[in-house]
Parts: structure tokens; C-alpha cells; sequence
């Protein structure tokens, strides 16, 4: 098996082609991640403010998370109008995906915002926008941050299955792997796959850390 | 575009025989039930143990996290090529995938139930076996069930994926359209993959409500209110 | 009768949560383990159902040691009550109430038809039974817990805090309602809790635990606020021992006295030309207020010309409540009522000194320690 991979690690065309498909499944499943966060933030804000817009937006949320990528990645081209084989399908059904698991947790995490804090923030002269992105975004953070933790999985998880379409990081491996009858190959689109999961797992919750200075302080003080 | 789709929807060509919609639709049903039900047999019994001993819920936690990261498309490909071509290695597949899913579920369920509960029940002299089946069963289902559905999910979306190892079902009609470059075959088989998925998930919905004790609705609503 | 022998219970970790531990609860009585949190008291009782077994010595439930039975047996015969009521949310309030019958094997109309008999008991509507723990206040499910552990008809009922998680309005009523119940009933109770104030006015005899499982004095009530057996028994009896002791004196030989009264409704012509305070009542001679010396009065008499009196003290019960209410009443009269409210008569804080001295001399005639 070792003497396998080191075979095909020395192929050069290996090679290249394996760390091309790992910039294109980086590039297909984090750029989503981000525009599914913008995406997410001011629909849950407007969904805490106005409740009537509550039940249809995490309704429609729910509906986009129930449909399968494959699916969503053949309906958006007849929708939007993109050409079928295009990289921007992808990337609009996983930003759909992101935004639809990031709408509840975003909304739960708005409203956990203590309510002395937002009325002490208006009594300081906030305006409610400002308000939105001075105090209650950032009060918001951890739990957006684990909320984006489980979309970031999802997304590199499922970025494979655009392969069936033409347009699908390391899922290329999969199809390649699995029309040569090259096990190797797909073994290494898996692990590679499991390995960038967790990479950028690691690096968000750095992120964290980094973004709430706040949470570490406080549990130095609340420790008896 | 939709002329395209009307059209093959409307053609009563896809709607006959073994490839047609209805009998596809049908497999694709099939091979979800079939795939959630083994699961189940596997997981619930195995989440019901580990969550009323307590041993090895710390693993079963990382493996099935740790499981959501697995490609589906690498799984199957890879089953395929130890197994060989057939329904069995997809189908074990689509099990393999269920099962983190409804385990963490089940676990999660029986980890939730309140232990002041748990302690109440052992006090009036329930035995071990009693607890978990009045107890602790019970009172898991909400997240039991939340478990289901979402390896329900995964299923429905990767037995579509599984089409390229040439298992059936809807997927099937969408790949075949793509093969011979027919969007409004691939639009019309994904409109159904779509429909299909909302309503299996619907189903669940409803087999949740049917299954959960009243009381704990009611539990639920009130903490709700409450919060 | 349930005996402890010294017990003693030690924990892997090397913490002693029960320390070489002997006493005995009589059978029949509400016995109250009270101590500050840490002390054992919970570990103590849950030895009595094998919920934790002892490291060494024995608990004895009428002379057999408990380890002679099956657990869950064992504990199908002892009833149960824990702080949070424990209730189950899927099951039914009458459900829930029905749980032991039907594990020990009763048929489930017989079991329901107990369970209803015991809601009844315990104070609940029948009607209750069909509803859920969630549908039901914090002071009711309590009921419930209390009903759920009657329900095999135990001759032993153990209570973990079982008023702790509600309000101390609630709590008071619960606490009556149970001293009513163990009147009828006639249980050996375990009680704990860590309110000295709740094991006082329940216990027939008080236990009271130290940290680390010693017991610092058993006793009974009256006993524990007249003579604390240490520093620690002190300090946790807390103050105003000697006015809450009152709380066991009967007012039996204090004697009421007459004082001028007037009704809702009278005209100024019925109010005594007077120099002291008045005492109001209504049409069911309850007392309402007082009328304040001096005070006019145009036409009738109406509830807000009146300032509010004090506690009322119900004849024959104790001495605290007969010197609260002359303390408390604006005119230093405590007024007495009878069971039904009625106004009977007035008592100064004087004569309840006097009655209290008197019995001091009495006592200390016969040569008994104060």
C-alpha cells in the first residue's frame, strides 16, 4: 500500500494534477463559505427584527438544506441561466447550503445578546445598524464561529460530488480513480479531503480565539 | 428551456417501464428505506447502550464528526472498487453513512434525559432494562428521531451520487441525461431528487409527531415560552 | 423503625461523606436530617434504598438489613421524593402517579383507580390527572411527587428537598399539607433539607449533621433550640432561638380578654365614645382593623378610615403566634380568632410574658433542668 502511494506521489502528472484539484477544492468550497456567512447575516438580522419574516425565512432555509447537491447543482444553471459546466454553480448551491445552516444559529445567537447590553448600547447614542455591528455582532462570534465550523465540513465534504458535473476538487480523483480502476487515487482524494476539513477547522477556531480576545479574559475572572 | 422541460415531462415515454419516473422513484425510495432501516438495527441499539452505561460516548462524538467530513462520491467509488460493481457495496455505503448520524442521535437522546429523572426512576425500584425502555427511551425520541432525519437526508442525497457506481433511482435519469447531454432530463430528474427529498423529509416530520409523547411537546413548548 | 449502625461512607476519591454514623428513626414519626450542604444527609438516606451503599456498618429497616433485599424490590417498597419532583414528562400526571403499583404488578385500571384516590389525597383536582408535568406549577408537581410515592402504600417514605425548588409561600402550604397527611397516614418519614427552619416546624426529632458526615446532635425541636449540643449546633439553629421556641408552648392557659368592638357599617353613633383603639369587625365578627383612638367618623363606618391589624393568633395554638400578634397589632392587642376566623378576644404581650415565667417557676419547681 505505502510502496502504492509513493508510486503515485513520484508521478509527476499525479502530482500536479492532485495539488491543482486541492487549490480548486479549497477555492469551491471556501468562497461559499464566506458569501453563505454574508448571506446569512443580514437575513437572520431581519428575521430578529421583523417576526413575521421569521417562520418564511428559516422555512426556506430548511427547504434548500433538504435538497440534495446534486440536484441543486443541476436545477441553478436552469434558474439562473449559467452555463451547466460552470464552477459558479457550485459555488452559488454550497453558499445556498452554508447560508441555510448558518440561518438558525444566527438568529439564536442575535437573540442571546443580552438585552441590558443592547439597551445600554442605544442609551449610549448607537444607532441600530451600528448597534448591529459594534455590540451584537461581535457578542455573536462564538457561536457563529461554531456554526461556520459545521458548514466548512459540509462544504469540503460536498464539493466532491460536483465531479459528476465536471466541476469538483478533489472529487476529480474519484471519477479518474474509479474509471481506471485506481483505488490509490481515490484513497488519496478521501484523505486529502478529511485532511483539509481539518485543517481549516483548526484555523477557524484560531480564528476565534483571535476574534474574542473577551471569552479567554472572562474565564480568568470567573475562576474561583 | 421550460418548453424543453414540458415537454419531457409530458412525454409519456419517462413514465412507463423500469427507467421510467415512477419506478425509479420508486428504487430510490427503496434503497433510502432499505439503507436508514439496517442503520437503525446497527445504531439505535448500539447509541441506546453507550448512552445509558455512558461508555464510549466521547468516541462515538469524534468518529461520527469526524464522519460528516467523509466525501460521499469517495466512499462509494472506493466500496465499488474493493466489492465490485452491484447494488450490495453502494447499499452498504449508503448504511456506513447513516449510521454516525443516528448513533450521535440516539446518544445525544438518551444523554439528554434530565438525571434528576433517571434518578426518580431508579428510587422507585426501576430495574436497569426498565429504566431504559419507560425512562429513558422515551424521553431520547425527540432526538432520536432528529438523527434519523438527517441520515435520512444524507441517504437520499448519496444514493443519487451513488448512480455513477450504477445503482438506480433517480439519479440514474439524471446522469443517463447528462451522458447524452439532455439539461431538461437532468432538470427534470433534479426537480424530482428535490421533491422526493422534501417529502421523505416531511414524512419523518410527521412520524416524529405521531411518535413523540405528548408530554414532551409539551415540555419542549413550555421551556420554549419560558426562555 | 429504620437503624442506622455505624455507617460510613467513604468515596474512591478518599472523601468521607458519612462518618461512623449510629442513630434510629421511630417508626411512625417525621425525622429530619438537616445540615449545611456536604454534610452527608443526602448520602445518609439513600444508603436506606441502596441508592448508595454504605462502606461499612448497616442500615436496618425494622430489624432486617436492607442488603437482605433485591434493590429495586427494596425500593418498590419505600416511597420516594426528590427535589425537583422528578416527574416523568411523557407520562401522564396519573401515569406518573401509577408507576410503582404497576411495576409490582398491578393491573393498570386497579393502579390508575389508587392514583386518582391519591391525587384527591394529596389536594389535587381529579381532573389534573389527565394533564402532563409540563401543564402543572411547581407547587403542584411537588403534590404529584408526593402522590407518586404514597401510591404503593410504603410503609417508609424518604424526601430528598422536596420544597426547596419552590416559592416559601408554596412551601408553607406544602409543609402543612404534609404534616395533615402524615396525621392520616401515620409514615416513618426521612426527611432532609437544609433549612433548619422547615426540619424544626416538620421534625418530631431533628438530626443535625456537621461536614464530613458527623452527626452534631439529635434531638427533638424544642430540645435542639433550648439546649444546641455544640458551637456549630448553635450558630446553625440560628437566631432568635428562644423566641422561636415559643413555637412549642400552647397557648391553652392564656385567657382572652374583652375589648371594644364596632362593626363594618355602623353609624358614628354606634362607635364608643373612647380613648383607646377600637377593633373592627365584620358581618361574620372577622376582625377587619383597628379604628385609631380619636379618629371621626362621618356617617358609616367604611374598610378605609380603618389601619391595618396585626397577625391573627388562633386559639390553643402556640405562644409565638399569641406574642407576634400583640407585637404586630398597632393597638400592642393581640387579637385571637377562633378555627373559623371569629373574633374571640384580645391578648397584651404582658400576659404572655407572665405565662411564660410562669411556667419557668413551674418547671424549675419540679426540680427539671430550664
Amino acid at each position: 500500500m505505502i510502496e502504492e502511494l509513493l508510486r503515485f506521489f513520484a508521478s509527476p502528472g499525479y502530482r500536479e494534477m492532485t495539488l491543482t484539484l486541492l487549490g480548486e477544492h479549497v477555492y469551491l468550497s471556501l468562497t461559499p463559505l464566506v458569501l453563505g456567512a454574508l448571506l446569512a447575516l443580514p437575513l437572520g438580522r431581519l428575521a430578529q427584527r421583523h417576526h413575521r419574516l421569521r417562520g418564511p425565512i428559516l422555512g426556506a432555509a430548511s427547504v434548500v438544506y433538504t435538497i440534495p447537491s446534486l440536484a441543486l447543482f443541476v436545477l441553478i444553471p436552469g434558474v439562473l441561466g449559467t452555463p451547466l459546466l460552470s464552477p459558479i454553480n457550485v459555488i452559488i448551491a454550497l453558499a445556498l447550503y452554508t447560508a441555510a445552516l448558518l440561518m438558525r444559529p444566527v438568529l439564536d445567537a442575535l437573540e442571546s445578546v443580552p438585552g441590558h447590553v443592547t439597551a445600554a448600547a442605544t442609551a449610549m447614542g448607537y444607532r441600530p445598524w451600528r448597534r448591529f455591528v459594534a455590540v451584537e455582532l461581535p457578542l455573536a462570534i462564538p457561536v457563529l464561529i461554531s456554526a461556520v465550523r459545521m458548514a466548512s465540513v459540509s462544504n469540503i465534504s460536498l464539493v466532491s460530488v460536483g465531479a459528476l458535473i465536471g466541476i469538483g476538487g478533489l472529487g476529480g480523483l474519484f471519477t479518474d480513480g474509479f474509471e481506471r480502476r485506481y483505488m490509490v487515487e481515490i484513497l488519496v482524494g478521501i484523505v486529502l479531503t478529511l485532511l483539509l476539513a481539518l485543517v481549516v477547522d483548526l484555523v477557524l477556531v484560531g480564528l476565534r480565539k483571535l476574534l474574542t480576545p473577551w471569552s479567554r479574559a472572562s474565564k480568568v475572572v470567573s475562576e474561583p | 428551456m421550460i418548453a424543453d422541460l414540458l415537454a419531457w415531462l409530458t412525454n409519456p415515454e419517462h413514465w412507463r417501464g423500469a427507467g421510467g419516473v415512477p419506478a425509479q422513484t420508486l428504487l430510490h425510495l427503496y434503497y433510502c428505506v432499505v439503507s436508514v432501516g439496517t442503520a437503525m438495527l446497527i445504531a439505535v441499539p448500539l447509541g441506546l447502550y453507550i448512552g445509558h452505561t455512558g461508555r464510549g460516548a466521547t468516541a462515538v462524538v469524534a468518529v461520527s464528526n469526524a464522519m460528516r467530513a467523509l466525501p460521499t462520491l469517495g466512499l462509494v467509488t472506493m466500496l465499488v472498487l474493493i466489492f465490485g460493481l452491484g447494488d450490495t457495496p453502494a447499499l452498504a455505503g449508503l448504511v456506513i453513512l447513516a449510521i454516525p448520524a443516528i448513533l450521535a442521535g440516539t446518544c445525544a437522546g438518551v444523554d439528554s434525559v434530565p438525571s434528576d429523572i433517571v434518578d426518580a426512576a431508579r428510587g422507585m425500584g426501576m430495574t436497569s432494562i426498565q429504566r431504559l425502555w419507560r425512562v429513558e427511551l422515551p424521553n431520547a425520541l425527540p432526538l432520536l428521531i432528529g438523527g434519523v432525519r438527517s441520515a435520512m437526508l444524507q441517504v437520499v442525497a448519496t444514493a443519487t451520487v451513488a448512480a455513477y457506481v450504477n445503482l438506480g433511482g433517480l439519479g440514474r435519469i439524471l446522469l443517463d441525461g447528462l451522458a447524452v447531454g439532455h439539461y431538461e432530463q437532468m432538470a427534470a430528474a433534479a426537480l424530482f431528487i428535490a421533491l422526493l427529498a422534501v417529502a421523505v423529509d416531511l414524512v419523518l416530520a410527521g412520524i416524529s409527531r405521531l411518535v413523540v409523547p405528548r408530554g414532551l411537546a409539551l415540555a419542549a413548548e413550555a421551556n420554549r415560552d419560558g426562555s | 423503625m429504620l437503624e442506622f449502625r455505624s455507617v460510613r461512607k467513604q468515596y474512591e476519591n478518599g472523601t468521607v461523606a458519612v462518618q461512623e454514623l449510629s442513630m434510629s428513626a421511630e417508626t411512625g414519626t417525621i425525622t429530619v436530617l438537616v445540615g449545611p450542604s456536604g454534610c452527608g444527609k443526602t448520602t445518609l438516606m439513600r444508603m436506606v434504598n441502596r441508592m448508595i451503599e454504605p462502606s461499612s456498618g448497616a442500615v436496618l429497616v425494622d430489624g432486617t438489613d436492607v442488603r437482605e433485599f433485591d434493590a429495586a424490590r427494596l425500593r418498590r417498597g419505600i416511597g420516594y421524593v426528590i427535589q425537583q419532583a422528578g416527574l416523568f414528562p411523557h407520562r401522564t400526571v396519573l401515569d406518573n402517579v401509577a408507576t410503582v403499583p404497576l411495576l409490582s404488578g398491578c393491573r393498570r385500571r386497579e393502579a390508575r383507580t389508587r392514583a386518582a384516590e391519591l391525587l384527591d389525597r394529596v389536594g389535587l383536582p381529579a381532573d389534573l390527572g389527565r394533564r402532563y408535568p409540563a401543564q402543572l406549577s411547581g407547587g403542584q408537581q411537588q403534590r404529584v411527587g408526593v402522590a407518586r410515592a404514597l401510591a404503593a402504600d410504603p410503609p417508609v417514605l424518604l424526601m430528598d428537598e422536596p420544597f426547596s425548588a419552590v416559592d416559601p409561600v408554596v412551601r408553607a402550604g406544602l409543609q402543612d399539607e404534609l404534616l395533615r397527611l402524615q396525621e392520616e397516614l401515620g409514615k416513618t418519614v426521612l426527611f432532609v433539607t437544609h433549612d433548619i427552619d422547615e426540619a424544626i416546624k416538620l421534625g418530631e426529632k431533628v438530626a443535625v449533621l456537621r461536614q464530613g458526615g458527623h452527626l452534631a446532635q439529635y434531638a427533638e425541636p424544642d430540645a435542639l433550640l433550648a439546649e444546641p449540643a455544640d458551637d456549630f449546633v448553635t450558630s446553625f439553629v440560628g437566631r432568635d432561638r428562644g423566641y422561636r421556641r415559643l413555637s412549642f408552648r400552647d397557648s391553652r392557659r392564656l385567657r382572652p380578654e374583652a375589648t371594644d368592638t364596632v362593626h363594618i357599617g355602623d353609624t358614628s353613633a354606634d362607635v364608643p365614645s373612647r380613648a383607646g383603639w377600637v377593633l373592627v369587625l365584620d358581618a361574620h365578627r372577622r376582625p377587619r382593623g383597628w379604628l385609631p383612638p380619636e379618629a371621626a367618623v362621618d356617617g358609616q363606618l367604611t374598610e378605609d378610615q380603618l389601619v391595618a391589624g396585626g397577625s391573627l393568633h388562633v386559639e390553643g395554638t402556640s405562644l409565638r403566634g399569641a406574642l407576634d400578634s400583640a407585637l404586630s397589632a398597632p393597638s400592642g392587642l393581640g387579637v385571637v380568632v377562633d378555627g373559623d376566623g371569629g373574633y374571640v378576644g384580645v391578648v397584651t404581650a404582658r400576659q404572655v410574658l407572665d405565662l411564660i415565667e410562669e411556667h419557668r417557676s413551674s418547671v424549675t419547681a419540679e426540680g427539671v433542668a430550664p
